[in-house]
């Protein structure tokens, strides 16, 4: 008997087994025939293990990194890239977070239906990756493992509402309706790029759009993902290799070879790395999330996707390019403020600031025109470079592994989580998740009665026009 | 006949446009054709028959051969014209 249960244990250890589960329980509320479920399960199991490995090319190629920076620098340089750090975790956590995922996406629908925040949460990378994050610093709090899927879940879920509602007022001045919602993890910068917009606007002299500007093309490489990112890393690479130098880099790490050669292949190889954890998280959402969209969209009445980022590049495509370069130089100027005061170095990750300060871009353009698209943006860029920094120590191990969580929201739900339950425990936490829970219904109610009486009014002018019509 | 949604990652909005593209065909009422996303290093032109991008990667795209260029990746109303006009132009018949 003994005997069974440790097999059973064993088998439910394994994420891949707990995904390619959920996979086939999404495939059969979709009522799939016998064998879509059965390929859609196996290619789910399969997808999860080559993320696994993805993760392991690109720790091999971060950790000669880390090493030379150490060695050229003496602190600490972070790469913050998402995929990185997840598929490092989830080597660990990769349980918990599958499941903190799966009830994550419940409690969302939960929400959704009984509150005024529609908002159901579509992007299923960045989710995983934020239940990833949450894993983690339950964690390293040392809550159990079922205090951490129960209390990371209801997490996950406040996230994965509140996000896109903080986002959703600049969203409509964007997109003209309020059908659609943003839903990624850069949520709380995109609406800090909002805000900053709204308040650095001017009466008098309204900044025009930025989309009167005529730019040159041939700027159309940057949207290639795995030429984006061999590209940065390269630079990244040789510039930490220069100042390593030669001696150490061919004593030490690379067994002789070329350091300026070895720079350029590890770069290559991080972004190899990324290419095939990007190729696993692609095989393990494909039979996860059409499932979830279903059944949101007949549980939850006016239900409002909340997408990823690019669907609202394509309102602005001239902010998108402001709002990267903005957000980036923000980066980088984050990235001196560190490097002279001696903390450890976040350096600017690209990937981060092309998808997150492209939509600051977008969002700022809409609520500021172009003033509004630079400045949010470079509050975006600021943003994404301190809140990891001041991430790492709550991350306990993981933060010491050269890669973090890049965007806002795990900046803020990180150090949020990570300080209350350092400080507090297990007790602190579940406050302020149910603290939480309650401002959510609160304002709800606010929402409801404010939309009620708006109702009313339109109602009572639409009688009033009926009545002089007649 | 094989159509494929591109978006840099291939993950978020190229995966929303897959979807909404099976919805469209659905709504169509096209069966037998083969709707997949994928991100932009990884497509070649012989991957599909027609791949659906949104405005902002339309140059980065453009290579590919047949490349449908949707203005708004959210409204469904251009989604299914410009996958009926596509199915057309494979020699697709799509019911009246």
């Amino acid at each position: 008997m003994n005997g069974v249960l440790t097999v059973l244990l064993d088998v439910f250890r394994q994420p891949s087994i707990i995904v390619a589960l959920i996979a086939f329980i999404g495939l059969t509320v979709q009522r799939k025939g016998a064998s879509d479920v059965f390929k859609g399960t196996i290619r789910t199991l399969v997808g999860f293990l080559v993320l696994a490995a993805g993760a392991g090319v690109v720790s091999n190629s971060l950790a000669p990194f880390g090493e030379m920076f150490q060695h050229a620098f003496h602190v600490q340089g972070v790469v913050p890239n998402n995929e990185a750090i997840v598929g490092q975790v989830l080597v660990e956590y990769g349980s918990a977070a599958a499941l903190i995922f799966f009830f994550g996406m419940i409690v969302n629908v939960a929400l959704a239906a009984t509150t005024q925040y529609k908002f159901i949460y579509l992007s299923g990378h960045v989710a995983f990756y934020m239940a990833a994050m949450i894993a983690v610093i339950f964690g390293v709090a040392g809550f159990s493992t079922w205090q951490v899927i129960l209390w990371g879940s209801i997490a996950q879920g406040l996230v994965m509402t509140v996000s896109p509602a903080i986002v959703q007022p600049f969203m409509r001045k964007v997109t003209g309706t309020d059908d659609v919602a943003l839903g990624h993890t850069g949520g709380a910068g995109i609406a800090l790029s909002g805000l900053v917009a709204t308040v650095t606007r001017s009466g008098k002299r309204p900044s025009k759009s930025t989309e009167d500007i005529k730019f040159p093309s041939g700027l159309g490489f940057l949207r290639d993902t795995t030429v984006i990112i061999a590209l940065s890393m390269a630079v990244i690479y040789l510039v930490v290799a220069l100042f390593a130098g030669p001696d150490y880099i061919q004593g030490e790490l690379s067994d002789g070879q070329n350091y300026v050669l070895f720079a350029i292949m590890q770069a290559a190889t991080f972004s190899a790395g990324v290419f095939i954890i990007l190729a696993g998280v692609r095989v393990v959402l494909a039979e996860i999330v059409p499932a979830f969209k279903g059944i949101s969209e007949r549980l939850v009445k006016n239900a409002k996707p909340a997408l990823d980022v690019p669907i609202v590049f394509t309102f602005a495509p001239n902010a998108v390019l402001i709002g990267f370069l903005s957000s980036f130089v923000g980066g980088v100027v984050g990235m001196t403020v560190m490097a002279v005061s001696g903390t450890a170095v976040i350096i600017p990750g690209i990937v981060a600031h092309f998808m997150t300060g492209a939509a600051s871009g977008v969002i700022g353009n809409g609520a500021g025109g172009r003033r509004g698209a630079v400045l949010g943006a470079f509050a975006n860029g600021l943003a994404i470079t301190f809140l990891p920094l001041l991430l790492l120590p709550v991350l306990g191990d993981v933060g010491l592994s050269n890669s973090t969580f890049s965007d806002a929201d795990f900046g803020i739900v990180g150090l949020v989580l990570g300080h209350v339950s350092s400080a507090g425990g297990q007790a602190a936490v579940i406050v302020t998740l149910v603290v939480a829970l309650l401002a959510v219904y609160g304002s709800s109610l606010v929402l409801r009665a404010r939309n009620a009486r708006g109702e009313q009014a339109a109602a009572a002018v639409e009688e009033k026009e009926t009545v002089s019509a007649s | 006949m094989k159509i494929l949604a591109v978006c840099s990652t291939g993950l978020g909005s190229s995966f929303m446009t897959h979807l909404n593209i099976d919805k469209a065909l659905k709504e169509l009422g096209v069966t037998g054709v083969d709707v997949d996303h994928a991100d932009l290093g990884s497509v070649s032109a012989s991957s599909a028959d027609a791949f659906f991008v949104g405005k902002d990667i339309a140059e980065a795209a453009s290579g590919l051969g047949d490349v449908v260029v949707l203005d708004s990746l959210i409204d469904q109303n251009e989604i299914k014209t410009k996958v009926a006009t596509a199915l057309e132009r494979h020699g697709v018949e799509v019911p009246a």
